[in-house]
């Protein structure tokens, strides 16, 4: 059946006899406006900005345990799971409980776990997104998204101007989320409320 | 019972009900004002948004000059990363391919994100009557779900409810479908959220299959693309064992560098965001993380139809923002329902017509359903030129036979232009008339409502020959 729906269709596409279309144009910017991705300083204040304005919060480090574990405590966190691999470092400033998913923790398991901390593949600073890649450091996707809280650490030169330059770093052979701000709807009367399914607190580690 | 617009009145019947309900309207006009404004800031963001849609418009149309091409790559690689792909010539055809896949997992509750093809072909009830259960999770789908409602928005399909009738319709029905609403549910926005998150989890945690749609799928990479808010197509995307995902032949893109183009605009186009909160990517299946079976179901129903319409097939670049019907002054005064179908507003006028064809009074109906203004035109991100495709259609409708009055009148408005002593004695003779007609000429259904506008006594023409030659 599924075979001949696919002659049928691709027939119709023949007989609709679209005629040749030019090459695309390719004039935008590649980077965020007035923010090259070579002025450092000026591409990790506009991420940090726009993390904030979406309601993340931004913590700058230039080492991750103290602020990974400032976090976990602003928002009570008593317990945290880890992607298998993490650097023992980050965690080592907090004191309550890591739980490494080796092997899996569960989906009831991960649901009863406060917070998650990962690190990332890539960020852009334009629309103040972290993107993960389940590479080192990020683990599974459902490990980043039962827990209320996702601590992400970013290190500086991850951060890219705008969405272009982040793409072009990005592996689309691996499952990929794009994480722009925490959880949100604006279904009801448009306006914009903080935090259904996804991870309702996110905090943002950025190393200098 | 799941409801649908199958037999729905024609566009003037049916907005004639719907702008009686002020309500509806006020509702209407509160959502789509605050969409418009927060889009128009972030639109102003991007100096170079003129040349974002540009390089928008030109890819989607090479998609769909090379679409055989680019669905034969999206089926190698999607099989090669481990995915099925079936294919479908039409609704009924799909929702088989669909039921059939989830009656072979055994499961009979599943988990949706909100797709809009899934909503043209009708799947939720075609599932019901196999005997699935299938849960809306988006909130404004869960909404119309719970409600036995009808979207009316594709991005926003609750547009038209406003707080307090969420608030009774979570508290009526939620009990009904799993975790009831908290006792004491107020109708504060925040408070709805979190009793649409209780009343989820447990469907997210206990879900074996997911259905979705898609944004965009990479013929390049054989990658499917979502874009979401609220993390519950996350929740369907990773956690189910089996995904179905049920997608449109025109959601194609060549290559992965040209979602840089598409994500930078659909959701400051949609939204007012400059990314979604969410953007989910996957290419077939991955050991170890996220579903284990991966379909694909590619769906023709009207696609194909579409792009054999020269003036029409434009429309297929639509990549569902929603921007045209926040911005139309038919759409703030009728809301979404008066349109008939899951595409209301301009894409629906022009839309629906060309899946369908011309042949049912409703559908023909639509390209009527415009002022021809043309806002949609301005903040098209695929710039559709919307007027054009109305007027294309409503010369389609005339030539059908459908508006013979129509066709008649134009005939000879056409045959009196081309003679020019024939368009001069007609156009004095009404300068002759014109002040003997009454203010409101009867004619049934459009005077009801206008006034005629006064009829110059004499022709430009007459005027210039006059003032020129004063001043020669």
């Amino acid at each position: 059946m599924t075979a001949a729906a696919r002659e049928e269709i691709l027939r119709r596409i023949r007989a609709a006899a679209v005629p040749p279309a030019p090459e695309p144009p390719r004039h935008y910017l590649r980077h965020a406006p007035g923010v090259p991705d070579e002025d450092r300083p000026a591409v990790l204040a506009l991420f940090a900005e726009r993390l904030e304005e979406y309601g993340a919060e931004v913590l700058r480090a230039d080492r991750p345990g103290p602020a990974v574990a400032r976090a976990l405590a602003e928002h009570g966190a008593r317990s945290l799971v880890v992607p298998d691999g993490l650097p023992a470092e980050w965690t080592a400033d907090w004191d309550g409980e890591v739980r490494t998913d080796r092997p899996p923790l569960g989906k009831a398991g991960l649901d009863a776990t406060d917070a998650v901390l990962t690190g990332c593949a890539a960020a852009v600073a334009d629309s103040g997104t972290l993107v993960l890649d389940g590479g080192p450091a990020q683990g599974r996707r459902a490990a980043t998204l039962l827990p209320d809280l996702h601590v992400c650490v970013v290190r500086a030169e991850q951060v890219r101007s705008a969405l272009p330059g982040a793409l072009a770093r990005l592996d689309p052979a691996r499952p990929l989320t794009f994480v722009s701000g925490p959880s949100a709807t604006a279904d009801i009367e448009m306006i914009r409320v903080k935090g259904v399914h996804g991870p309702r607190r996110l905090a943002v580690v950025l190393l200098d | 019972m799941t409801r649908s617009f199958l037999g729905w009145p024609a566009f003037p019947e049916a907005a004639e009900r719907e702008v009686g309900n002020e309500q509806l309207r006020e509702n209407v006009r509160r959502a789509t004002r605050t969409i418009r404004g927060k889009r128009a800031v972030l639109a102003a963001e991007r100096p170079d948004w003129e040349q974002l849609r540009d390089s928008a418009a030109a890819i989607k149309d090479q998609v769909l000059a090379g679409l055989e091409q680019y669905l034969l790559q999206v089926e190698e690689k999607v099989t090669a990363a481990g995915g099925t792909v079936h294919w479908a010539r039409d609704a009924a055809e799909a929702n088989r391919i669909v039921t059939d896949l989830v009656l072979a997992t055994g499961e009979r509750e599943i988990v949706k994100v909100k797709s809009m093809l899934t909503e043209e072909i009708g799947l939720d009830a075609a599932l019901e009557a196999a005997g699935i259960n299938a849960r809306e999770t988006d909130l404004a789908a869960a909404i119309v779900q719970l409600g036995d409602d009808l979207p009316s928005h594709v991005v926003v399909p609750a547009l038209h409810r406003n707080r307090s009738e969420i608030r009774d319709i979570f508290a009526r029905e939620m009990g009904r479908h799993g975790r009831p609403a908290p006792e004491g549910l107020t109708d504060d926005p925040a408070e709805l959220a979190e009793a649409a998150r209780l009343h989820l989890r447990e469907k997210f945690l206990g879900a074996r299959v997911a259905v979705s749609g898609a944004n965009f799928v990479v013929a390049e990479t054989g990658t499917l693309v979502v874009v979401e808010s609220e993390g519950n197509g996350r929740m369907c995307l990773t956690l189910a064992d089996t995904l179905i995902s049920v997608v449109g032949i025109e959601k194609t893109v060549p290559t992965w560098a040209d979602l840089e183009v598409f994500l930078q605009l659909l959701a400051r186009n949609a939204t007012g965001e400059r990314m979604a909160p969410y953007t989910s990517t996957w290419t077939g299946t991955t050991h170890g993380d996220g579903p284990r079976d991966f379909h694909l179901v590619l769906v023709d129903n009207g696609r194909t139809r579409a792009l054999a319409d020269p003036v029409g097939r434009q429309a297929l670049r639509c990549i569902r923002c929603g921007a045209c019907m926040n911005t139309c002054p038919v759409y703030e005064r009728t809301g979404g329902h008066a349109y008939g179908s899951v595409y209301p507003g301009p894409i629906g006028a022009i839309l629906n017509p060309l899946l369908k064809g011309l042949d049912d009074e409703q559908t023909a109906s639509l390209p009527y359903a415009s002022t021809l203004c043309g806002a949609c035109n301005e903040v098209c991100p695929v710039r559709i030129r919307f007027t054009d495709v109305l007027l294309d259609l409503r010369a389609q409708v005339a030539d059908g036979g459908k508006h013979p009055v129509e066709r008649a009148a134009l005939g000879a408005v056409g045959a009196t232009m081309a003679r020019p002593l024939l368009w001069k004695a007609a156009v004095k003779g009404a300068g002759l008339v014109g002040p003997l007609l009454p203010a409101r000429t009867p004619v049934p259904g459009w005077s009801d409502n206008r006034a005629l506008p006064d009829v110059p006594k004499e022709s430009f023409r007459t005027w210039w020959k006059r003032n020129e030659g004063e001043r020669a």
